[in-house]
Formats: C-alpha cells, structure tokens, sequence
C-alpha cells in the first residue's frame, strides 16, 4: 500500500474530518482508551509475574490474569479452565491444528478445511501434509460460504479436526459454524474455528454451538497487539492438544511461556466492553456499512460487492471497482486507509485468493477494495470515503482503456490479450 | 512501499490521456497486457507521413501508479522523436527517471511493449496502404 510520508501526517478535511481517516478494522483496531487504562498498572507498579506463587507481587498478576480468562469465557459461553493464553490468532490457530493432529494421530490423520482460510490456518494444515497428514481444502460457492453438503461428504473415518473460520478477514462473509459444530458432534470429529474476527462482532457461543476450539485476539477488539487465546473444550468431549512451546508448564501444560499479563488485562477489558456493548454496536455498524454501499452504488455503475451480504460480519464491505487497478485507487485515496486484492498490493504479486475461490474474475480481484469499519468511525467520515472513493473512481476510469472499450460495446472476455510479459 | 515524487506527479497529473481515431493511416495503435493480470496500456502515435516524426502520443492505462506513470512518461519521450528514435527507448530509462522499485519493473517493461505495438501496428498499416497509394497515381 501506499505509504507515502505525507500520508503519516494528520492533516483536516475542509469539512473538519481527521485526516488519515482509518477504515482497516479487519487489519488490526485502534486500542480502546477503557483498555489501555486498565492495562497501564500491570506494566510499572503491578509487574509481577502471574506464576510466582509466594508474594503479593505474583497474587496481584495472577488475579488480573484471572479476571482477564473470566471476561474472555463470559463473552463466548465458556468456562475459565478453558481459555489458554497465547501470542495472538497465528499461535492459537498454530496450537489448535498442530496441538489436535499431534493428540489424535492414532485415531486419525486426516484435517478438513476449506480455501478461503486465513493462511494461518493454510500454511499449518499444508505442513501437516508433510509429517503424512491428509488434507480436504473445501470450496466455497459464489458467495463465498462453505457447502455443508461438501463438508458431510468430506469426513471420513480417518477425519480427526474440521478447521473452518468464522468470519473471513477479507469479505467478512459469516460461515454455518453452528451447522458445522452440529454436524461435527453428530460425526464424533472435533471442531476448531478461527474466531478472530467473529468474536466481539457477532454473538459466538462454544456451548451453543458445538465449537471444540476456537483461536482469538485482542487487536481486532480493539485491545493490544500480541496476545491472543485458544479456547479449548474441557468437556463433552474432553479435548486435550499437544503443546507447539515446550517450557515450564504454564496453562496446563498446553502452552508453556510467562504470561503476558498487561496484555492480557487488555484483552479481558477488550471481551468485556465487546459483552456489553456488542449488539448495539453492530447496529451502528451495520447502518455506517449499507450507507457507504449505498453511496457508493447510487453513483457509481459496475460495482460488484464480494460475498454474500446476508451473512456478514456488519463493519465489512469488499467491492471491486471494474476497469479499475485497486493500487491505483488506492493511491488516488491516500488519505483514506483500506486495502485491496490486487495483485500489487501483495507480497506474492498475485491477486486474493479469497476472491478467485469464489470465482471472482482476475480482473475483477484486481479492483478489490476491502473496507473494514469499526467503532470508532463516524458517519461524517463515511460521507468523506464514499465521495473520494467515487471521484477517484470515475477519474481512474477516464484513464481506463477498458471502461473506454466496455463502453464501446467491445466485449472484453473475447478479446486477445498480448502475451504478458511477466 | 513509497512511491517517487515523480510517480506521483505523473499519477495526479497524468500527460497525454486520451484516444486518437485508430483507424486513421497515420495512427498506430498498440495494446499491451491483459486484464487478468492487472495492467492494460493503449498507447497510440500519430506520425507525420513525410518526416516519420511522432506528431501526437495519446494514452490510457489500466494498471497501477508506476503503470500510469510508466505510460505517461513513454508518451511524452515518444513526442517529437522520429520512429526509429522512439524505438531506441528502453524500459530501463523509464525505471530510471521513475526511480521504479525492483517489483515494478514490469510496468516498465509494459510501457516499451506499448511503444513498439504502436509502431509496429503504424508500420503494418503504411506497408498495407503504399501499394494503394502508388495505383491511385
């Protein structure tokens, strides 16, 4: 993305809006103040560690490191004893795969998921591969959501762990969790999902809905950055994972290191605002989304959303933009931080694979723009984005030779491209 | 990744967009990239018939920043030197002026792909229209 050093200044609009204006809530969230304020007393005068069973010092961190489980465990149906710290999603997701395939290998060696997992998920089940593990990679249909007839036929009698996210980090379409944690206790073979953006957004229940594990964090609840947890089912069944860090038996044994303990006060403050404050939120979410939609579409033609928006995650919306690069409307709108699918945008050079999983053309994964709202944009700033995403829009098309040979009637599907030269 | 001021100058104000009537004799037209891929420049030329000077460059591109300023700046260099001058252009001039980062040299190489189609798709059309030329005299 473009990071041009003016754009690290902060600069106001003419009609008095906070220049950058931060629109990439499925990135990472701003923390909220309720949340740094409680973590502030564990760095200086309450830093003991959580473990030292013998002084003051070690009670105090370990009461804050309870309360912290117990905040977590309230906002997602749980108990205490089931929530397992770590340093974020990539560890819990990590802990949860490697931890169930390592504990369950002689009942089984084979993992499902699906392809539009985050590569968190990806990149461990395709290292299981090595160690002579099977994998199912599940397609999604159109609108992005797994077929449960797809996943029925998929496990087998060897099927120990079905991994499959709830929310998607880039076109926020919300999966069948509850379906699948039914389906999965019917067929005996563990549940574990990806919560990472569901959780605090949309209500999310392991007991009522059959979740074995779940990976969380805290920076995308608006809590600090490195500390996450894995919540793992203490019965009906009993689940038990092989730990990835091996060290002083921290966390039962599953997840040895010294507890991050301001972090985890962080997000234990984080779950509990998102318990109290959830439902209303995603109202207001909801309604800044559809109007950004709204906006956008009533001006501009061939847009074309991303997912289904019945089952979504109310703070995301992933448009593409045809005849139109989204590095370059990206760059157009400096002042506005979103991201894209294009190809350019990535490391790999190549464009989302969320988006072609769905059947998304290309050329159309190219013109990706992922908007990620939170609780702290204002409608105002909504106003702000839609108007400059339009503008610049309309001025990239002037620019376009396809909007110029779309509009001539020339169909680009049948037209011979040069060969590339990359 | 940080863009050079001169991306950003050609990006904001891009020389030369437009179209020029493709099925003129003296235009040539070159096409280049593939949607799918996430650039698509058209360049097009205009030549002088009698001095092979490129009179008028016009372009549109679909692609990113450095795309749209690779092209840019290719049609300004094109302007005013004869073919076989405009020819002589490499895409390492272009990553030059730009300052385009390693990642970005095939938006480079793109805008040289775009300047020889237009030529050769100019010449093509003088070899097809000379012999017409010579029977109507």
């Amino acid at each position: 993305m473009s990071t041009d050093v003016k754009t690290h200044e902060q600069r106001t609009s003419a009609n008095g809006i906070k220049l950058p204006i931060y629109m990439d809530n499925h990135a990472t969230t701003p923390m909220d103040p309720r949340v740094l304020e409680e973590m502030l007393p564990y760095f200086m005068e309450k830093f003991g560690n959580a473990a030292s069973r013998n002084h003051p010092f070690g009670w105090a961190a370990e009461e804050a490191v309870e309360l912290g489980r117990e905040r977590i465990a309230k906002l997602i149906g749980a108990t205490t004893k089931e929530i397992i710290f770590t340093s974020g999603a990539t560890e819990s997701d990590n802990l949860a795969i490697k931890g169930v395939a390592e504990m369950y290998r002689e009942k089984g060696n084979h993992i499902i998921t699906a392809v539009t997992e985050h590569k968190a998920v990806l990149d461990t089940c395709k290292r299981l591969e090595k160690y002579g593990y099977r994998v199912t990679y599940l397609p999604v249909q159109k609108d992005g959501l797994v077929d449960l007839d797809d996943l029925k036929r998929a496990i087998d009698d060897k099927t120990i762990l079905v991994t499959i996210m709830a929310a998607n980090n880039e076109i926020g379409v919300l999966q069948p969790w509850r379906e699948i944690g039914k389906l999965c206790r019917e067929r005996g073979v563990l549940f574990h999902t990806d919560g990472v953006q569901a959780v605090g957004k949309v209500p999310i229940d392991v007991t009522k809905d059959n979740i074995d594990l779940m990976s969380i964090t805290a920076h995308k609840i608006y809590g600090p950055k490195g500390v996450g947890a894995l919540y793992v089912r203490r019965k009906n069944p009993r689940v038990q994972v092989s730990p990835i860090i091996d060290g002083g038996g921290h966390e039962r044994g599953m997840r040895s290191g010294t507890l991050n303990v301001p972090g985890i006060v962080g997000l234990g403050k984080a779950c509990a605002i998102a318990t109290e404050d959830m439902a209303q939120e995603s109202c207001k979410l909801a309604g800044l989304r559809n109007r950004l939609k709204d906006k956008i579409m009533g001006r501009l033609d061939e847009v074309y959303i991303n997912g289904t928006m019945e089952h979504r995650l109310p703070g995301n919306l992933n448009i593409s933009f045809a005849y139109v690069e989204g590095e370059s409307l990206l760059m157009g709108i400096n002042d506005i931080a979103v991201s894209s699918g294009s190809a350019c945008t990535s490391a790999t050079l190549e464009p989302s694979y969320v988006l072609k999983a769905l059947g998304t053309g290309d050329d159309l994964a190219h013109s990706s723009i992922r908007f990620g709202i939170g609780r702290f944009n204002t409608e105002a700033e909504v106003d702000y984005v839609a108007d400059r995403v339009c503008e610049t829009v309309e001025r990239l098309r002037e620019l376009s030779p396809l909007y110029e040979m779309a509009k001539e009637g020339v169909d680009l599907k049948s037209v011979k491209w040069a060969a590339e030269s990359h | 990744m940080a863009y050079s001021d001169k991306v950003l100058d050609h990006y904001s104000n891009p020389r030369n967009v437009g179209s020029l009537d493709k099925a003129s004799t003296d235009v040539g037209t070159g096409l280049v990239g593939a949607p799918e891929c996430g650039d698509v420049m058209k360049l097009q030329i205009k030549v002088n018939p009698d001095t092979n000077v490129i009179e008028d460059a016009k372009f549109k591109t679909f692609g990113c920043g450095s795309a749209i300023a690779s092209s840019s700046l290719a049609t300004e260099w094109v302007k005013g030197k004869t073919v076989d001058e405009a020819l002589s252009i490499k895409n390492m001039d272009i990553v030059k002026e730009l300052a385009l980062p390693p990642v970005k040299i095939h938006c480079s190489v793109l805008a040289e792909d775009a300047i020889r189609a237009a030529i050769s798709d100019w010449k093509k059309k003088q070899e097809s229209t000379k012999p017409a030329e010579v029977s109507a005299k």
